[in-house]
């Protein structure tokens, strides 16, 4: 699936996008996060080599970056979303690092509960797929690193 | 579903294109011929279309000069006030940098000589062939003016054939004649478009 114009991935996902920091961070701190979203998809944007998990993509950065906002103005804000693993690194870098080989789906449904804590409806909606489909996609994935690690 | 706000989406798309981080802005203007989408790079003018069909044409745009495309209303604004002032008959030539990137040989040949085209003034296929050295393509420059990514700034519509007769127009010869009335100083503005 190739990559779309900028601008049809913009409308198609801004609205969600927004939804979700203005969960994570507010109404007023969601809008200064949202357009720093979008800045950095579009940083990103001619670096991608295909158009699947657009969705899954844009909400890995709006959670980055809602993560970024929380520590910059409360940190307080988004505790549950910056746990730190055992080597110091947050836990998103790791899990994003042991996640690279994973197929697609299961490495964002992975990064995004793991990494990040996103509840599995939020997964479901940032795959384009229902709440079970992410739960299925988040467990095969793990199993696969279980695997892969032992 | 939380809907973007206004303000948020119109600030998100100016501080894209001020960051430098837009490939293609574009909007949809309307004009005397219709609704026209003007898209522009950081180059220049790089496309005018009639009867715009937006989903179709930022792929088209995506495929020509990258695919970071987006709307952006302020930075077609020039465009869309010289196009304005041309509707109105207060300007005659367009003073806007263009972006043929992607034309070459005798195409692009042919766009720079039909740019040199006065207002008001028409020339035929025949003629740009033989300007351009190659008598024997009168066809082909029709196809080229079927093809043109600027019309009216790059006036396409002046180009008539051999006999006086119009020929054809990428946007339709009702617009064609009305482009010319108004260049002739008869503006017929209550023209029915399709």
């Amino acid at each position: 699936m190739s990559v779309p114009p900028f601008e049809r991935f913009y409308v198609d996902h801004r609205d969600a996008v927004f939804g979700h920091l203005v969960r994570l961070l507010g109404r007023q701190r969601a809008e200064d996060a949202f357009q720093e979203t979008f800045l950095r998809a579009l940083r990103g944007y001619d670096s991608l080599r295909h158009g699947r998990y657009l969705r899954a993509w844009v909400f890995t950065i709006a959670t980055r970056v809602a993560i970024d906002e929380g520590r910059k103005r409360r940190p307080e804000i988004v505790p549950e979303l910056d746990v730190e693993s055992a080597d110091g690194r947050p836990a998103y870098a790791q899990i994003e690092h042991l996640a690279e080989e994973l197929p697609e789906k299961e490495r964002a449904a992975v990064v995004l509960r793991y990494g990040y804590d996103l509840s599995y409806s939020d997964i479901g909606t940032a795959l384009g797929s229902s709440e079970e489909a992410a739960r299925q996609a988040a467990s095969s994935g793990v199993r696969r690193l279980r695997r892969r690690l032992s | 579903m939380t809907t973007v706000p206004n303000s948020l989406d119109h600030s998100f798309r100016q501080a894209a294109a001020e960051a430098g981080l837009v490939d293609v802005s574009f909007d949809v203007a309307d004009s005397p011929v219709g609704p026209l989408l003007l898209a522009v790079t950081e180059a220049g003018l790089c496309r005018i279309s009639f009867d715009p069909e937006p989903e179709r044409e930022t792929e088209e745009l995506a495929r020509s000069f990258g695919v970071r495309v987006l709307r952006g209303p302020r930075e077609v604004d020039r465009v869309r006030r010289e196009l304005e002032e041309y509707f109105e008959g207060r300007r005659q030539t367009f003073d806007l940098p263009l972006d043929l990137r992607g034309r070459s040989g005798f195409s692009r040949e042919i766009l720079d000589r039909l740019a040199r085209v006065p207002y008001g003034e028409i020339t035929t296929y025949k003629s740009l062939a033989v300007e351009a050295g190659n008598p024997l393509a009168a066809r082909a420059v029709g196809t080229i003016m079927n093809r043109n990514p600027i019309p009216i700034v790059l006036p396409c519509h002046r180009v008539v054939g051999s006999n006086g007769s119009l020929v054809g127009y990428g946007g339709g010869l009702d617009r064609k004649r009305l482009l010319l009335d108004l260049e002739s100083g008869t503006p017929r503005l209550d023209i029915h478009l399709p």
